[in-house]
Formats: structure tokens, C-alpha cells, sequence
């Protein structure tokens, strides 16, 4: 009975997309506003990266709404996680074996400075805060792997998370205020395509959000390895 | 022929979510609904990416001289799905600690056995 619904919900689901996209061909242009953010992403923003100027240029506001949703979603998982009151005190720690211990523990500082370099070089490269925060936090699933009952620092990260989500509204009050136009406007100099120190506030922007989304998604993994363990 | 050759990648991508949605429906253990939501979610994630493509388009980065604005793919849906798949990550781990709660709650992950959960 159900399996015969599905497959009926999933039938009419079908056709109903097919229909649609016959008339979306493939591989065609179908946006002007795209065509106008190649076309003059790199003199409004200064990034080379088109992808960034859209994410924390164009669409800056956006992306504080998509770090609140990620944010949201972190805490919630907090609350349903330690509401049950299953947080035990502290656990003795047990270290892997040899060659994982040492393996994570190499290759942890590695990983970090790669993240770091992802969510620094956002604006020029493909990346950015969000990636390079995730790279961040498998560093420290890593760290979990390596030794069981470790703890990464709570309050640290969540120094961390809040001070990175404050920069992000600061930097935009402050291009409200100096900038004078709109919230998160760019009030820096956009400098030189395609080099370190370009772009404006977009690499400020996308070392906070590397920062929040690293420390956000360590703390998933934490509350997590807390309920396995 | 050249049908598959113009519409492969919405087929892959609606193939994903109609795999994941078929799970959804049909699947009673809970944590095999969430990998349902997940691969959706990829499915997804991908049909925005083709949306998205234009044919023989580069990447919308300006890495070296001699790129042309014109002969570059839509950055936005690459700028949606950039954000869509952290969060997709966070939703995701949200939904696993809800699981580990019901499976504390009543010891099951089997949603036939879970009263409030039963359609």
C-alpha cells in the first residue's frame, strides 16, 4: 500500500519535473543578472573570483541570513543533544593507535594552515569562508579520530563563533555608517586585481565567516562524538 | 541520442532526488530517511549547478589575463549551492541528534514502532 503510493507520488513528481525542464534547455544562457555580475563583478568588487562577489558582495545580506540559518542549526543541535542530560562528567582519555595518534597529529596543522589558505585566498581562487571553514573543522574530526575522550576547548570556540559573527555585522554597520550607503557596503579600497590584498572588505568578511563556520562545525562534531561516546 | 546528450545532467541530478525521495517514502528506519534527505539534497544542489552551466562557459573566476566575461558560466546558483552545502551539512547533523534523541526516548529507530511518528 505504501510502496504503491510512493511510486505513484514519485510518478506524477517525474513527470511533472520532465515537463518543466523540456523547456529549460541545457547549457544555454538563461539570466541576465549572471551576465551582468561577470561582466562587472571585477570593477564594483575588485574580487576575481566571481563566485565571491556574489556571495559577500552582491549578496552580502544574504550570506549573514545563510550564517544565522548555520548558526541556528548548530545550537539547535546542542539543545536536543544535552537537554536529555546525558553529558557525562569528565571521561578518562584513551589514545588510538600508534599510527593514527601520530598521524593526526600531523597532519592536524596541515589542515588548519590549508583551511586558513582557502578561506584566505576566497577572492581569487576557488573557496572561500565556507569551505575553508569546513576544512578547519575536519581537521578536528581528525583530532577526534586520533584520541578518544579528547576535548577540543568549548568556550575557545565559542569565543571564537561569536566574536567572527560580530565582526560580520560590525564590518557591515561600518559600511552603513562610513561608507555611508547601505549595510555592508565596501568602504576599503578595492586595490589590484587579483592580488592578496584586494577586493575590500570581502577577504574581512570571508575570514569571519571561515572562522564561524570552522568553529560552528567543530562544535557539531563535538556535541556529536559526545553522544557516541 | 542527443536527447541524453542535452538533458544528461538534469537527469542524473533528478534521478538523485527521486532515489532520495523514494527512500524518504518507502524507508521505516529512521537514520535510512535521513541519508533519503541527504541524497536529495545533492541532487538538488547539482540541478542548480547545471542550471547554471553555458555551454563551453569556464569558470567565472578571473585567474589570468585573456578571460572574457561573456564566455563565463551563471555565477549565482554556484554562489547559492556554495552556501546550501554547509548548511545542508548543519540541517543534517540536526537531524542525526533529533534521531539519537527518539532513539533514547523509546529505544527504536524503527518509525513503524514509534507511535507519534506513524503514517
Amino acid at each position: 500500500m505504501r510502496t504503491a503510493f510512493s511510486i505513484v507520488v514519485l510518478a506524477v513528481v517525474a513527470v511533472g519535473i520532465g515537463a518543466a525542464l523540456l523547456a529549460v534547455p541545457f547549457g544555454s544562457p538563461k539570466t541576465q543578472v549572471g551576465d551582468y555580475y561577470n561582466e562587472h563583478g571585477r570593477a564594483q568588487t575588485g574580487a576575481a573570483n566571481m563566485v565571491t562577489s556574489v556571495v559577500v558582495g552582491y549578496r552580502a545580506f544574504d550570506t549573514l541570513g545563510e550564517v544565522t540559518v548555520l548558526f541556528v542549526a548548530a545550537l539547535g543541535l546542542g539543545a536536543v543533544l544535552s537537554a536529555a542530560g546525558g553529558r557525562s562528567g569528565r571521561r578518562e582519555v584513551q589514545p588510538a593507535s600508534l599510527v593514527l595518534l601520530a598521524g593526526s597529529r600531523f597532519l592536524f596543522p596541515m589542515i588548519t594552515l590549508f583551511g586558513a589558505y582557502v578561506f584566505l585566498h576566497g577572492h581569487l581562487t576557488p573557496g572561500g569562508g565556507f569551505q575553508g571553514g569546513a576544512v578547519v573543522a575536519s581537521g578536528f574530526l581528525l583530532l577526534y579520530l586520533g584520541t578518544r575522550g579528547r576535548r577540543v576547548n568549548r568556550i575557545g570556540s565559542t569565543v571564537a563563533e561569536s566574536l567572527s559573527g560580530l565582526a560580520f555585522v560590525v564590518i557591515g554597520l561600518i559600511g552603513l555608517t562610513v561608507g555611508g550607503r547601505y549595510f555592508l557596503s565596501n568602504f576599503m579600497p578595492t586595490g589590484a586585481l587579483n592580488t592578496l590584498f584586494s577586493a575590500g572588505i570581502i577577504p574581512l568578511i570571508y575570514i569571519a565567516v571561515g572562522f564561524k563556520v570552522g568553529s560552528e562545525l567543530s562544535g557539531v562534531i563535538d556535541d556529536l562524538v559526545e553522544e557516541t561516546a | 541520442m542527443s536527447f541524453l546528450h542535452d538533458y544528461a545532467y538534469y537527469i542524473g541530478a533528478f534521478g538523485l532526488v527521486l532515489i532520495g525521495l523514494l527512500i524518504v517514502l518507502t524507508k521505516h528506519n529512521l537514520i535510512k530517511v535521513i541519508v533519503g534527505l541527504s541524497i536529495l539534497d545533492t541532487g538538488i544542489n547539482m540541478f542548480l549547478i547545471a542550471v547554471g552551466y553555458i555551454r563551453n562557459g569556464t569558470a567565472p573566476i578571473f585567474s589570468r589575463p585573456g578571460l572574457e566575461a561573456g564566455g563565463m558560466v551563471d555565477p549565482v546558483p554556484q554562489a547559492l549551492v556554495l552556501t546550501a552545502i554547509v548548511i545542508g551539512v548543519a540541517v543534517l547533523a540536526l537531524a542525526l541528534g533529533i534521531a539519537v534523541r527518539l532513539h533514547r526516548e523509546y529505544g527504536t529507530l524503527d518509525m513503524r514502532k514509534i507511535k507519534e511518528l506513524r503514517w
